[in-house]
């Protein structure tokens, strides 16, 4: 209606119907940078940073997964990457010498994402009447659960080699192609690091899709309403037992995929890789990129991966140019201006770096000037 | 009276306690179809506790209630809801950070099926049926009488529009009885005015509605028929005119409020 000729929406520039030539363009733009960008990161910056640019995008999954729960269904889970654990652990055990067995990344991988969609469910039960901070101890305990067990189930029979962890697991091998060599392909180059950037690109665009789709639903709504209130979603007609537990269910399955990944990309897993630090860590993805917005979810994880990378690559030389000498530690510089980085952006955006329409609405004094910004799905749709 | 004939609600001594404190004794009430029922008493007499009963929000320790003939009591809210009861509350309970035309969407959720399978593939079942859930939605917040529906985030709508939006979402579910918790509360006399044509209109459309209310106006040209209670029991039944002249009702308004 009014507001119909406004920059399209993110879902309509990558999986809409683009209905400005401009929008294409955008569309195209992004699709070009994000194929080039592992190439112009190791010409720019070498190839240890392909490999952090990997990282950030098995990151951005879990913060997209965690999303799910937090961000839509408003339940705070602080043991989120218990589910990354047990997809990665599912992915060690089926594919490493360990066991001796060598199953295809095509079984295990949606093998560990199923168990993982288990364990959410699992979680999940016995955690329906809880909300805010109860949830979130349950939660945290669940997870520490997880890693406990990871960490002694090598007696009295060893099943995950305790706290060495599981080594050489088998990369991921799609047909005779495994993304672990290095392969020539029409005249160019890939080394490991860019292939499994492929593959992690196109699964979190996957990951990105189901989110969109599922956001502008009947499921999503459902989830949105038991966030804003639950006894109003109960009294309208929303079974909350099987919405939440769904909520849990996606999240977990989406953190089951990106620890399958995780362990063939790595080739090593130990417990020490699931602590509490790194549920933490996507929580904060989530909360300081923009709780509920895709975009902000993405933006989060990015940074969050990158930020602390560049200040422990870059603290070093920037005091030497400054100083002459190194004054501080750059391990320990890096993780004070981390610190501090979070402290401010919370102090400044506190509904996050971009937030969703409807949080950042919410934190704005002045309605009418909201109400401009807002471009909304259903008249795009009508 | 033949109530078992035309009952759609039938309440059967419903008793329910908190801790030492009995909220409501032994309370039977029938309601017929396509009646407008007033449930009217002073403060804290249980009327909301009786409507958290019958919307199952509460479970009654005694007594049980039939709603279209079927025994529903110790069911779960989402069921009572699917049956056919849909409510408001005393303090509006929206949901606050989605726009009005949300908020009437996810009273559409109990009378729709796509799952994640069509959300996730909007195929053409899924692609209809959101469409038609869009539609109604826009239906009932016509009558309901709110502007630009899909841009205001129903927090930043007026205290009486909060109100209506509240009974077009209830409205949503496809209600056979609506129940209002005090709807005209905080209203001054157009909103007032204007939710009495509202609920006129919705009464002619078949629903029968159940209003808790304590505008005594609202109540006497409104409704059909009206049961009082006070602290926890029902004291009077019939119809507004003989209601209002009952002394045991004089007795629990005066006696209550000391005015």
């Amino acid at each position: 209606m009014m507001n119909k000729k406004q920059k399209p929406m993110i879902q309509e520039m990558i999986f809409g119907n683009p209905s400005s030539r401009k929008a294409w363009f955008v569309f195209a733009a992004l699709a070009v940078a994000l194929l080039l960008l592992p190439f112009a990161t190791e010409a720019l910056l070498g190839r240890g940073w392909v490999r952090i640019v990997d990282f950030a995008l098995l990151y951005i999954m879990l913060a997209l997964g965690l999303n799910i729960v937090v961000g839509y269904a408003g339940l705070l889970d602080l043991g989120y990457i218990a589910f990354f654990a047990v997809g990665a652990y599912c992915y060690a055990l089926l594919g490493s010498p360990q066991f001796g067995l060598h199953l295809p990344f095509w079984v295990v991988l949606p093998l560990g994402a199923l168990l993982a969609c288990a364990f959410g469910v699992l979680l999940g039960a016995p955690t329906l009447r809880l909300r805010g901070d109860y949830l979130a101890i349950v939660t945290l305990g669940f997870g520490e659960i997880i890693r406990i067990f990871l960490n002694n189930l090598n007696a009295p029979v060893n099943i995950t080699n305790g706290p060495q962890g599981i080594n050489m697991i088998d990369p991921i091998r799609i047909g005779g192609f495994s993304l672990s060599g290095t392969h020539e392909l029409f005249g160019i180059t890939f080394s490991p690091v860019h292939l499994y950037y492929y593959l992690f690109l196109c699964v979190t665009l996957l990951v990105i899709f189901v989110s969109l789709r599922l956001e502008d639903s009947r499921i999503g709504r459902a989830w949105m309403a038991i966030r804003e209130d639950e006894v109003a979603a109960s009294a309208m007609g929303i079974n909350t037992r099987d919405i939440k537990l769904l909520a849990f269910a996606m999240g977990a399955t989406f953190g089951g995929a990106a620890g399958g990944l995780f362990a063939g990309f790595q080739g090593f897993i130990s417990p020490e890789s699931f602590g509490l630090t790194e549920s933490v860590m996507v929580v904060c993805m989530v909360v300081l990129g923009g709780m509920g917005n895709i975009g902000g979810v993405v933006l989060g994880g990015a940074l969050l991966v990158l930020l602390p990378e560049a200040l422990r690559n870059g603290a070093g030389p920037a005091q030497q140019a400054l100083f002459g000498k190194t004054l501080i530690d750059p391990e320990s510089l890096r993780m004070l201006m981390f610190g501090l980085a979070l402290v401010l952006v919370m102090l400044w955006r506190p509904a996050g770096l971009w937030p969703s329409t409807q949080r950042r609405r919410e934190l704005s004094p002045d309605a009418e000037v909201a109400h401009q910004e807002q471009e909304s799905v259903y008249d795009a749709a009508k | 009276m033949t109530p078992q004939s035309d009952a759609l609600l039938e309440l059967s001594g419903i008793g329910k306690r908190f801790g030492g404190l009995a909220a409501l004794s032994d309370v039977s009430l029938h309601i017929r179809r396509g009646e407008i029922y007033g449930l009217i008493g002073p403060n804290g007499a249980g009327k909301t506790t009786l409507f958290n009963i019958i919307t199952g929000l509460y479970q009654p320790d005694e007594g049980g209630f039939t709603f279209g003939g079927a025994a529903y009591a110790h069911c779960k809210p989402h069921l009572l809801a699917h049956a056919g009861i849909a409510r408001t509350f005393q303090n509006i309970r929206l949901f606050a950070n989605m726009t009005a035309l949300e908020n009437v969407m996810v009273g559409r959720h109990v009378r729709t099926r796509t799952g994640i399978w069509g959300a996730l593939t909007r195929n053409a079942a899924a692609r209809a049926e959101e469409r038609a859930i869009v539609q109604r939605a826009r239906e009932l917040l016509r009558q309901a009488g709110i502007d630009r529906p899909h841009q205001t985030l129903a927090k930043h709508l007026s205290y009486g529009e909060q109100r209506r939006l509240e009974i077009a979402r209830a409205l949503a579910t496809e209600p056979k009885l609506l129940a209002l918790d005090e709807p005209a509360a905080g209203m001054n006399a157009t909103e007032t005015e204007s939710l009495k044509a509202l609920l006129q209109t919705i009464r002619a459309s078949g629903i029968t509605v159940l209003l808790i209310e304590h505008d005594v106006k609202l109540i006497l040209g409104l409704c059909d028929r009206v049961a009082v209670l006070d602290y926890g029991k029902k004291i009077a039944e019939g119809l507004p005119d003989d209601v209002r002249r009952n002394p045991a009702v004089i007795a629990a308004y005066l006696g209550g409020e000391a005015a």
